[in-house]
């Protein structure tokens, strides 16, 4: 249900979940680099490589144009930013939650200062 | 350097969430009110006009918890589970289920409190079934109407710096 309405994500969460894919990732966030030179790091083979990239093109993270023998490999932000919104999101909620929790807290330490009790009881 | 008021949350591998939160509070006082209805009930309350109508909590191992919210048009989420294993102050692990089931079965949760200095870090890592479990509770606040009124939110965040600038 919930998965369906957001297949994308479900792809870029896969894409990120591997070592070597954020590595590239992250590498290729200062631009564009033809995939050997963006592999070497890495040490691995070229079809390797070139599968990773394949899992980050299927997550629309990264786009790939070849031009002759060459793989040019360059970032794609949005689907990026959406995994971040989500995270987000979800951060959001829960800071709330910890906001409310600061000022509970805040009360029963009060409470306890004046003698241990608290009006709920604790 | 502890800095309270910072929520990290992160991934960590397929199918984890990592929850990192300091309070500026010893961890006996963050375990009651993470552990007494009463207490649950103030702050656990969900997105705003939303409330927690059902509290229950039998803090024993093999004991069952249950909470359930309702929101402004009367709609009820509901999730609960069994706990695990408790070591007050200090540990709570517990199986998590919502009434939906929309992260496909159970998931395990795991809060640690380590206190230092009068401070508490909370740490809530919760393991689920599969990635897509995992995946499906990152979308939730947005997809299941628990979604903060991001105005609200806003606001919320703003007086609370405000309140925190003129302390």
């Amino acid at each position: 249900m919930v998965k369906d309405q957001s297949p994308s994500l479900d792809r870029v969460f896969h894409a990120l979940a591997h070592p070597a894919r954020r590595i590239m990732l992250r590498r290729l966030a200062a631009g564009e680099w033809n995939l050997s030179d963006l592999a070497a790091p890495l040490r691995m083979s070229f079809p390797a490589a070139s599968k990773h990239v394949r899992v980050l093109e299927r997550a629309r993270l990264v786009r790939r144009r070849v031009v002759g023998r060459t793989h040019l490999c360059r970032i794609a932000a949005k689907p990026l930013a959406d995994a971040n919104g989500w995270l987000e999101g979800y951060r959001q909620l829960w800071e709330g939650a910890f906001q409310r929790l600061d000022a509970l807290l805040d009360e029963l330490k009060t409470n306890e200062k004046h003698g241990g009790q608290t009006k709920h009881g604790s | 350097m502890q800095n309270t008021g910072t929520l990290k949350l992160t991934t960590r591998g397929d199918r984890e969430i990592v929850m990192t939160r300091v309070f500026d509070a010893p961890r006996s006082l963050v375990f009651d009110a993470l552990t007494k209805p009463e207490l649950l009930k103030r702050w656990l309350t969900g997105a705003p006009g939303w409330s927690m109508v059902v509290c229950e909590v039998d803090l024993r191992v093999g004991g069952a918890y249950r909470w359930v919210w309702r929101g402004p048009d009367g709609a009820e989420m509901g999730m609960g589970g069994v706990h695990r294993e408790i070591m007050r102050p200090e540990r709570i692990v517990c199986t998590q289920l919502f009434d939906q089931d929309w992260t496909g079965g159970e998931a395990l949760g795991t809060i640690v409190l380590i206190e230092r200095d009068g401070k508490t870090t909370l740490t809530n890592t919760v393991l689920y079934s599969s990635r897509e479990a995992r995946d499906a509770v990152l979308k939730t606040p947005m997809e299941h109407g628990m979604a903060m009124g991001y105005d609200q939110l806003a606001e919320l965040l703003a007086s609370t710096q405000t309140q925190k600038e003129n302390r």
